[in-house]
């Protein structure tokens, strides 16, 4: 197959931003008009069967967000950095997986990073009005003018995918280069990978193209190749081909059926209208008590009552 | 028998009328420091719990510095309510009468208060508040440090942050329903706040909704400290 869906070279005249506040789908702790149009919904498929674990788009994506972590240290594995932090958006996970059934050692490296899920489940713990967006195109993004450093995102992702900056206390992650997607680019880590593991489009073309990589992974001998994109969270706009998609959880750690946790689910339903309504009954209820009660008062009697008892010689 | 619910700084003033003193300038401080940073911490906390709340924020200066500041108003409290139970556990044990008291809780409500048994310096209403208190803020600062990111983000599972938000916010809704009842109790028995501004009540207060406690003063009950009371007995 040769190299379809090569990404365009930025085009030199001037480009209108394709991603405005009209094009805002979901909005955290507030609600939206419904945009009048929806966008083509885009999606980046990551081939983990195409990956030789470079770090071209780990380098490609510091560069374009003009980030610098931290150098770190070797600690005898071929993770590095070896996790997601407020600067790097994306790392490489390296398994080394022996096939049960071929007795073949598998080296599987999965470019970890946001999802971006048609059901964020980041948006929905979010309680600042506008600091998580979600496009109509489908990406989920971080507006950290908004951002109040809470960490709640953290508990709603379903990924562990936000970290909160030491520096500005803030969350950072992957934006899937909304950025540059919205003056038709595609994501820097997309544009840098050289065996095009990485690849960015519509996710109707994403979808097709990852059936003719799985196919062609079937004729090799990976009877359960598959394409990963959860229902759990609705779909996501960043997609995975697994040579082994019956077991997701063989690329460290990736989630077997995603969702948004009941417990974020109760907490942000159920909990919230009943606390409130919980508080302000009973305002209500004390309110209302004393209307028809009255005050509970001291009487003469009582005073008088009190002045016997000190008279009172004691026994 | 000692009367175990008897402060050492507890001392009725014969006259007309008959003043008590129930708390002295220290627990007055610690208990109004306390209530300061609930409040602070109610405000503060509803404005991250809903949305429509979320502009309370402003109060504290924006998202962020709420965020930044709700956690250590929670430490003052922690400290400021752990002086008050130091304080009160003593006079808050549970008693028969307490039982006793709770089953004529329509006749509390009513204003009916000639039909319940005599009770010392806590009625079972009070001792429930501050049981309560006591346990949800055990439960609201061990769920808070959970989801306390800037410092111990790390130690925490993702699915222990989850668990402990919803936690915290049920425990929160909880401290401030008893909180409103609390206040409410406060402003509708008549002669209450005062104990708790100037320190003291009068005999007749006393007399209505604390006899025992009255009585065991009077009569010069030993106090907790092994002391007699105000007026000795023998």
């Amino acid at each position: 197959m040769a190299f379809e869906y090569e990404l365009p070279n930025p085009r030199t005249d001037t480009v209108t931003p394709a991603l405005g506040q009209a094009d805002i789908m979901q909005r955290s702790a507030s609600s939206v008009r419904a945009p009048a149009r929806r966008l083509p919904q885009v999606a980046k498929l990551i081939d983990v069967s195409k990956c030789i674990g470079c770090k071209a788009c780990e380098a490609a994506c510091l560069e374009w967000n003009d980030k610098r972590a931290e150098i770190g240290i070797n600690v005898g594995v071929y993770d590095n950095p070896p996790d997601l932090s407020p600067e790097m958006f994306t790392v490489m996970r390296f398994t080394e997986w022996v096939n049960p059934q071929t007795q073949n050692l598998e080296w599987l490296i999965r470019k970890d990073g946001c999802m971006h899920c048609e059901d964020p489940g980041c948006l929905k713990a979010c309680p600042a009005p506008g600091a998580i967006v979600q496009y109509t195109n489908g990406i989920v993004d971080f507006d950290h003018e908004k951002c109040i450093g809470c960490g709640y995102c953290i508990a709603g992702c379903p990924f562990n995918i936000p970290r909160i900056s030491k520096v500005d206390h803030r969350a950072y992650k992957c934006t899937l280069c909304s950025d540059r997607v919205a003056v038709g680019e595609g994501p820097a880590c997309a544009k840098a990978c050289p065996t095009h593991a990485i690849v960015f489009g519509t996710k109707e073309e994403m979808t097709q193209h990852a059936e003719g990589r799985i196919a062609d992974l079937k004729s090799r001998g990976f009877a359960n190749a598959g394409l990963y994109d959860p229902a759990g969270v609705g779909g996501t706009h960043v997609m995975y081909v697994l040579h082994h998609a019956d077991k997701p959880e063989i690329y460290s750690d990736l989630p077997k059926a995603p969702a948004i946790s009941s417990v974020v689910d109760l907490w942000k339903g159920p909990a919230k209208y009943a606390g409130l309504a919980a508080i302000a009954g009973l305002a209500v209820v004390s309110f209302l008590h004393r209307l028809v009660k009255g005050p509970n008062d001291v009487s003469t009697e009582d005073e008088e009552r009190a002045e016997q008892l000190t008279r009172e010689p004691q026994a | 028998m000692t009367a175990y619910d008897i402060d050492p700084d507890d001392e009725v003033r014969p006259g007309t009328p008959v003043t008590v003193s129930r708390y002295t300038g220290v627990t007055r401080i610690n208990h109004w420091i306390t209530a300061a940073a609930l409040v602070l911490l109610a405000i503060s906390g509803l404005a991250l719990f809903h949305p429509s709340l979320f502009a309370l924020t402003d109060l504290f200066g924006g998202g962020q510095n709420t965020r930044a500041i709700h956690p250590w108003i929670g430490v003052v409290l922690f400290f400021s309510f752990s002086g008050l139970f130091v304080r009160f556990w003593r006079a808050n044990l549970w008693k028969g009468e307490d039982t006793a008291w709770l089953r004529h809780l329509p006749d509390v409500a009513a204003n009916r208060e000639d039909r319940l048994p005599e009770v010392g310096r806590y009625n079972a209403g009070q001792k429930v508040v501050f049981w309560s208190m006591s346990l949800l803020i055990i439960v609201l600062i061990t769920s808070g440090i959970v989801i306390w990111d800037q410092y111990f983000g790390p130690y925490f599972s993702v699915e222990q942050k989850r668990i402990a938000v919803l936690v915290h916010a049920t425990a929160a809704v909880v401290a401030i329903c008893v909180w409103i009842t609390h206040v409410y109790a406060a402003i509708w028995v008549r002669g209450t706040i005062s104990a708790m501004t100037r320190g003291q009540v009068t005999g007749g207060w006393a007399w209505r909704h604390h006899r025992k406690w009255l009585r065991d003063l009077v009569t010069g009950q030993p106090r907790s400290d092994g002391k007699t009371g105000a007026t000795p007995a023998r």
